[in-house]
């Protein structure tokens, strides 16, 4: 099944309903998408499809054929956001921190902070507290 | 995921009438679409299903439009649709609102209004606002066509008339005279299902439902009546008490839920008053 991952076309062969997040992992090897809940509650598997913040643990496969999927390997290492992050501390155990960073990814930049707060709250961090991430995500 | 992939099967129809031969000829099918709560089951190895039918691709059933005075919203609207609907925020700011309450932007991105219905957990939260807005549910067969009023839909808990050949395809409004209002009670703010949820409108006729009160979401004709006849909201909080059969489960008590219940009453007829 062909699809566009970080911005090339990939062909997969997996089961059309095994979970994008176990796709990801295992047949693509890109293991930054991580597991928390595993029923769509934590947001730590957070992924972009055609731009939007999906869990990638309740997406089918086969939904995605055709689409485009971003990781938070296809940011590259050095996106503002993964810089001000690291700048904020706005990651301590880790585990959260690629999916809140995808799901700010789809706030733009220098958002406010109410769409902050409502952009992030399908994601959660036992850490932080929020407030370090909040000021990374209205930095970058 | 505790289910076996190997065990499971999905259709792909390419059009929603490839999809109604498909249930027709080859069915039961389970019917998905955002997987918010199919797959969820499945990761957890409590959905029964093994063969599932893939709707997400029928765009021919994702559109939201004002058709005369009927707002006409299809069935795989998400929650981020109805959200950013400029029609569904003016006719019904109460469905957006409820569409704001649900899950975090992830599952309002995927999850989609026919789901909510077809899922039919008594603590959906558009239920209640499609329940006073007297939506129509529009089911689709390859036979043709049928509409069932909201009202008449579930049978019991997580069960409805839709039958397994059946597809839901769009929901339909009517305009709505009144002043609309919704609330949701949930453990916190985000990510929370609901404790009780609650859709009202204050006009000329007085509407109030209830969902995660009762095995299914619920209509309260006696408590609405009181309220219509120029009872005072004890009265209808007394009504409501015979209407509702709260239960006590891992996110709340019975009583808890009456009495909240009961307050939101109060709150819903001072605030709009």
């Amino acid at each position: 099944m062909r699809f566009t991952l970080n911005g090339t076309e990939t062909e997969v062969r997996a089961h059309p309903l095994k979970r994008l997040l176990d796709v990801l992992r295992e047949e693509c090897g890109l293991t930054g998408t991580k597991e928390g809940c595993g029923e769509g509650e934590c947001g730590a598997c957070t992924v972009l499809v055609d731009g939007s913040p999906v869990v990638s643990c309740l997406v089918p496969f086969a939904q995605v054929r055709g689409a485009a999927v971003v990781t938070i390997e296809g940011l590259g290492g050095d996106h503002p956001l993964q810089r001000a992050f690291a700048h904020h501390s706005g990651a301590q155990c880790g585990i959260c921190t690629p999916g809140m960073i995808l799901a700010a990814v789809a706030l733009g930049p220098n958002p406010p902070l109410e769409e902050i707060r409502v952009g992030l709250a399908g994601n959660l961090c036992r850490c932080t507290g929020y407030e370090a991430i909040y000021r990374a995500v209205r930095d970058a | 995921m505790r289910t076996a992939l190997s065990a499971l099967e999905l259709r792909e129809p390419r059009t929603l009438d490839e999809a109604l031969g498909m249930l027709r000829e080859d069915g039961p099918l389970v019917p998905i679409a955002g997987c918010t709560d199919v797959f969820v089951a499945l990761h957890f190895g409590t959905q029964p299903a093994r063969r599932f039918l893939d709707l997400w691709g029928l765009d021919e059933l994702r559109g939201i439009e004002a058709q005369g005075g009927v707002l006409r919203i299809g069935a795989l609207a998400t929650h981020t649709d109805l959200l950013r609907s400029e029609a569904v925020r003016e006719r019904l700011p109460m469905l957006a609102a409820a569409a704001r309450e649900i899950g975090g932007v992830q599952i309002q991105n995927r999850g989609t209004l026919a789901g909510n219905i077809a899922n039919g957990s008594p603590a959906g939260d558009t239920l209640p606002v499609l329940a006073v807005a007297e939506a129509t549910v529009v089911l689709q067969s390859a036979d043709g066509e049928r509409r069932v009023p909201f009202g008449e839909l579930y049978t019991g808990y997580r069960q409805t008339v839709i039958r397994p050949d059946e597809l839901i395809t769009a929901v339909e409004i009517p305009p709505v005279e009144g002043r609309q209002w919704f609330r949701k009670v949930g453990t916190r703010a985000a990510q929370a299902i609901s404790k009780v949820v609650i859709a009202a409108v204050r006009g000329p006729r007085p509407r109030v439902a209830l969902g995660s009160v009762a095995p299914t979401v619920v209509r309260l004709p006696a408590t609405e009546a009181v309220l219509a006849t120029g009872g005072s909201i004890e009265e209808a909080q007394e009504a409501l008490a015979t209407e509702i059969r709260p239960v006590d489960d891992v996110r709340s008590t019975a009583e808890y839920r009456l009495r909240v219940a009961a307050n939101l009453l109060r709150q819903w007829w001072e605030e709009t008053g």
